[in-house]
């Protein structure tokens, strides 16, 4: 089945508690070359049969609605991926 | 409806008004936790407490409506995403905005219903994980900063009052253009008082829209409303939000 993947990340200019968290982790870890890290979400919508213009739209909707909140979340990421084997 | 049994004595409310005639209406969703606390606030207060379900279409005719605290659809997507899309949820934002009419419904957001008030665009801004990254449970001190809401007008401005405060995702973000217009229109409601305990913006604990109707907040009055049960066993300072309500709709202030 394909599958339209959505990628959703806090706008820049907030703050991400728990990017923050990782971020001050990874170094106890020993991965001392990260300055940063910003944690976002990722949607995969399957859809049964070919993807239209019509659901690619139905899909950009359900993201700026619902999978996203525009107070502080962007929706930075919609696109097909190939049917899995 | 058969009407939980109040635990205890408690004081009806004032004789000289008698507020019976007040339905309030008290919203459960999937993981709403709250909605008896609020149904029972609401009853200790003087009014009667009309439960309604997420997927109902009808508010029944309530005078106002409370959305509980909880983590309505566990919180899975954001806190009060899913929730927000709900029938009984269009029909409160239908009454609330009021259209033409002159009398918008009063609604009150308490925790995970302040995060549904935002999701739903009822209320500015929106709630995100405490900067500190626990769940936290304690106390809390709130100055009221707007006397003159629906649900506030039973306090004096500038009253401190001590409510329990439990969230995970209780920081109250918007950006400075709308937390400048809060500030300047008076819709601060509530800030906290004696440390920030999520690292809100401003230190805001609590919000109104222009219209002074819609409420939301973080921390829970209806927790604090009985003694014996509130903070140090004996606080009662949340009762103040129904009596408020009840003022707005029986006083028509």
């Amino acid at each position: 089945m394909p599958r339209i993947v959505v990628d959703v990340m806090l706008k820049p200019e907030i703050l991400d508690p728990q990017g923050k968290a990782i971020v001050g982790a990874l170094p106890r870890l020993g991965f001392t070359a990260f300055s940063a890290v910003r944690q976002g979400k990722r949607f995969e919508l399957t859809v049964d049969g070919d993807v239209t213009d019509e659901i690619l739209s139905q899909a950009r909707e359900a993201a700026e609605t619902m999978l996203s909140n525009p107070v502080i979340e962007d929706v930075v990421n919609v696109e097909v991926v190939a049917d899995l084997p | 409806m058969t009407e939980t049994p109040l635990i205890g004595a408690y004081p009806a409310g004032p004789a000289d008004a008698p507020l019976n005639g007040a339905r309030i209406g008290v919203v459960t969703f999937p993981g709403t936790l709250d909605d008896r606390d609020a149904a029972r606030a609401v009853r200790v207060s003087g009014a009667t407490a009309v439960e309604l379900w997420h997927g109902d279409s009808s508010l029944g005719g309530v005078d106002a409506v409370i959305i509980p605290g909880g983590f309505s659809y566990g919180d899975y997507l954001r806190a009060g995403a899913i929730s927000r899309f709900a029938p009984l949820m269009g029909e409160i934002v239908k009454a609330a905005t009021g259209g033409a009419s002159s009398n918008p419904l009063p609604v009150l957001g308490i925790c995970n219903g302040f995060q549904i008030l935002t999701e739903a665009h009822l209320l500015p801004g929106s709630m995100i994980k405490n900067d500190h990254l626990k769940f936290l449970c304690r106390d809390q001190v709130l100055r009221v900063e707007n006397n003159s809401t629906a649900w506030t007008n039973a306090y004096a401005a500038g009253q401190e009052i001590t409510v329990p405060l439990k969230n995970q995702d209780g920081q109250y973000i918007a950006d400075e253009k709308t937390l400048d217009a809060l500030e300047a229109e008076g819709r601060v409601a509530f800030r906290y008082v004696g440390g920030n305990p999520n690292g809100s913006r401003r230190d805001i604990a609590g919000i109104a829209n222009a219209a002074g109707s819609v409420v939301g907040l973080m921390p829970h009055p209806e927790h604090a409303v009985e003694a014996g049960y509130g903070p140090g066993h004996t606080g009662t300072d949340g009762r103040g939000f129904f009596t408020s309500v009840l003022n707005t709709l029986l006083g028509g202030k």
